[in-house]
């Protein structure tokens, strides 16, 4: 078996400025969706924004990481594909890439977001700020899945 | 009306909070315009030709007194003296500083107010019916759906970064009074054959470049699977809406291009899945909300008025609209007086509307998509009171659907998307149609003014419709015929060549003229167009 | 000429570059030649301006400075419907100007 040469893709550890896993960290070459699909040992993948997420899920058992890239931050399909993976129940490594900027930390996370590698490093005080905002939320999402989080909705009615 | 509870009330203040947070790192260079552009958006703020605009939030049309007040304060306080009402039910303030927004949606919040996602790439403000809760003809006050829709569409994680504006409206009536298939997402409420109330959904409707009517997508979703199923349909556009052209990001293209069939069925398997994630809110939920939506406490009176003051007579034939209690109506307050800018209110007058509202309309108003506010509940005992106050104010045009009730964008006086001026058109044409008496001869004419292909003006949706367009530098402008927002809805025909500003106001004479020709019975404008065509209109104005 | 133009960071006032800063006043515009797109970028990195972008405008024989567009004539002075706005409130002419 012939391995998808990781080139330009894959971010490393040390690329990682915010983690909230407490396992270890991946250090794979990532590779792309379509290459991950043809080959049986890849464990780590990229998802580019107009990848389609749903053609992963027969191999999620398999992914120890998924990086979904953010080429500008104002492209919000990252969000869709993060929330999906984690509905069809992967637990590993959700890893944002690429123009991740402050102010979409705490919507990356409640979509399942756990791992984060901005092209530019955030401000570290800025970013706790950001992660914090937001105390209660009205909506589901992967953050009140299984109820770890109750929505304002589900604790106006016990 | 919906109160805010404590969550409710964190919200609005952690997000004055963020804003604020985001204005200091702007003005520390810590975010370039790039990226606090789309951040400024998301709390309203435009960055317009004169200065910052600022786009308050007024959910579904609905506020009262109290904050109808500190909307007047804002304007006297913060800017020029004057707020713009919208087509989307919302008021726009055009003079605003950066350095004052973040105190400005701190004033919001402590009544129930702010100017969240009222721009920006994400799901905005929830139109509705603006005499919900008080006509005659709805089914169900639809406003209880609008609320929990706002709720569920507040800072939603997935969907803030949409490949463009995304807007939804929420009606429960057959008459359409929202301009409801005219939205990304057109909600009625309908009941079904078992009596069962549910949602009959419509996506991909909407103006701009490409016009477009809303398909329906469902017929029938039942209110507990409400939520789950518009979640669907954003899921599907999130991921496949196009990003590659600005101007043709909206859904209406991708339910266009994928066709009404494919885009449906990616939609109902979505709704599928996420049925089975368990997304919906709690069914009690939609309950506690419409509890603040009951009847006020409405009493017996007169249910005709003393009509020997013809000014009084004309007025409530023309502003008032049937309520479902008898000794009450709708009152329509203008804010389109001959000569005037259409949707203009000073902080004076906002305030008057507020007292107006305690006293004669149990503290509520209404904005209406066509840039006039609405009084919904009352006595019919207590109109002629009303009126004169009104009248005394300037706000007592008896002019609500007649050619002088005119739409009109604010245009290239205002707006850096403009490719001309709007404001004087309109006031041109209310003055001389005034005068000359023609309003009275030609009834129910709806006509909007837009001054570019974005279309704010609702151009495609008028009875006539007029669009300015930069012709070399100089302004012109494009009419056109036949288009309706209401339940009979249909997308307007440009008629030919382009006018003048004069020339506009000659072709409107015109083609009003032919109208009053051929007109047959009780025949409207558009009934007359819809019956004898294009070809007569086209020939008197070209020759 | 080429004159540069855009907003006031803090407050959103129209502003022109007037060779050594920033003014409210169109007339205080200069030409920059050729040295435009640098001077935008300078000045835009110090948050001196806001989205700054530069436009053709004529020198008037009586040395006011009139920007081809309608548009930036609009933001020059202010709405033609509010002349009470406008940066000449009590000069009819002004309007006329715009247009």
């Amino acid at each position: 078996m012939v391995e998808q040469p990781a080139t330009d893709l894959g971010t490393s550890p040390d690329d990682v400025q915010f983690r909230f896993r407490d396992d270890e960290m991946v250090d794979h070459a990532t590779v792309t969706v379509d290459a991950c699909c043809d080959q049986t040992n890849a464990t780590a993948v990229r998802i580019e924004p107009g990848d389609d997420t749903r053609v992963l899920l027969p191999f999620l058992d398999r992914l120890a990481l998924v990086e979904v890239n953010f080429p500008s931050f104002a492209d919000g399909r990252g969000y869709s594909a993060a929330r999906i993976l984690r509905e069809a129940g992967y637990t590993g490594e959700l890893r944002a890439v690429g123009d991740v900027l402050i102010d979409q930390l705490s919507h990356m996370r409640r979509c399942g977001f756990d791992s984060f590698a901005p092209d530019k490093p955030l401000d570290e005080e800025d970013a706790a700020r950001a992660f914090a905002t937001w105390e209660n939320v009205y909506q589901h999402a992967f953050d009140t899945h299984g109820g770890k989080r109750h929505t304002i909705i589900e604790k106006r009615h016990g | 009306m919906y109160q805010y509870d404590q969550y409710d009330q964190a919200m609005v203040d952690a997000r004055v909070e963020e804003f604020r947070d985001q204005a200091r790192r702007r003005l520390e260079g810590k975010l370039t315009e790039d990226q606090f552009k789309p951040l400024r958006l998301m709390n309203g703020l435009y960055l317009q030709l004169h200065a910052y605009m600022l786009r308050v939030a007024i959910p579904y049309g609905t506020l009262n007194s109290r904050q109808m007040t500190v909307l007047g304060d804002i304007a006297d306080k913060y800017d020029r003296g004057y707020g713009h009402f919208t087509t989307r039910q919302n008021i726009q303030y055009n003079w605003i500083k950066l350095e004052d927004a973040a105190d400005i949606l701190a004033d919001l919040a402590k009544v129930e107010m702010h100017a969240i996602q009222t721009s920006g790439n994400c799901i905005r403000n929830i139109s509705s019916d603006h005499f919900a809760g008080a006509t005659h003809d709805e089914i169900i006050d639809p406003r209880p759906y609008a609320e929990l829709m706002r709720q569920w569409s507040s800072f939603h994680p997935e969907f803030t970064y949409l490949p463009r504006k995304f807007k939804i409206c929420v009606i429960a009536s057959e008459k359409d009074r929202a301009a409801m298939r005219l939205h990304d997402i057109g909600i009625q409420i309908v009941k079904n054959a078992d009596g069962e109330v549910g949602a009959r959904f419509f996506v991909g409707g909407g103006m701009g470049r490409t016009p477009m009517v809303a398909p329906m997508i469902r017929d029938f979703v039942p209110l507990d699977q409400l939520i789950t199923y518009a979640e669907a349909c954003l899921r599907v556009y999130n991921r496949y809406g196009r990003r590659d052209n600005k101007y043709k990001a909206r859904i209406k293209i991708l339910v266009h291009e994928l066709g009404k069939e494919e885009y449906t069925r990616q939609v109902e398997e979505e709704f599928a899945h996420l049925l089975e994630q368990g997304v919906e809110p709690p069914h009690e939920e939609l309950a506690r909300i419409a509890k603040h939506f009951g009847d006020p406490a409405f009493e017996d009176g007169p249910k005709t008025v003393d009509r020997s003051d013809p000014d009084f007579a004309l007025w409530v034939d023309r502003n008032s609209h049937r309520h479902k209690h008898d000794a009450y109506v709708s009152a329509v307050i203008s804010l389109k007086p001959v000569g005037g800018i259409p949707g203009d209110a000073t902080g004076e007058q906002i305030r008057i509307m507020a007292r107006l509202a305690k006293q004669y309309s149990f503290d509520e108003l209404r904005i209406m998509h066509t840039q006039n506010v609405v009084l919904p509940h009352v006595k019919i005992a207590d109109l002629h009171a009303l009126w004169t106050e009104l009248d005394a104010a300037g706000l007592g045009a008896p002019n609500m659907d007649t050619i002088e009730d005119m739409i009109a964008c604010p245009g290239l006086d205002y707006c850096a998307l403009a490719n001309a001026r709007s404001i004087p058109l309109a006031q041109r044409i209310s003055e001389r149609f005034d005068a000359s008496g023609k309003t009275e001869k030609l009834g129910e004419l709806k006509l909007k003014i837009s001054g570019c292909i974005n279309a704010c003006g609702h151009h495609h949706a008028g009875h006539i419709g007029i669009l300015g367009v930069d012709k070399k530098g100089v302004e012109n402008y494009q009419l056109s015929l036949g288009g309706s927002e209401a339940e009979d809805v249909s997308l307007a025909k440009i008629t030919g060549p382009g006018f003048t500003e004069d020339g506009v106001i000659e072709a409107l004479e015109t083609v009003t003229d032919v109208y009053l020709e051929r007109k047959e019975g009780e025949e409207r404008f558009l009934d007359t167009y819809r019956r004898i065509g294009m070809e007569p209109f086209k020939e008197a104005l070209y020759g | 000429m080429k004159v540069l133009t855009g907003n006031d960071l803090k407050t959103g006032d129209v502003i022109w570059w007037t060779g050594e800063g920033w003014s409210r006043h169109v007339d205080d515009a200069v030409d920059t030649g050729e040295q435009g797109e640098q001077i935008l970028a300078t000045e835009e990195a110090a948050r001196r301006v806001n989205v700054p972008y530069m436009i053709e405008a004529t020198r008037e024989d009586d040395g006011s400075v009139r920007p081809a567009h309608i548009k930036d004539r609009v933001r020059a002075l202010g709405p033609t419907v509010r002349p009470d706005l406008t940066l000449k409130p009590k000069s009819p002419e002004a309007l006329d100007w715009i247009i």
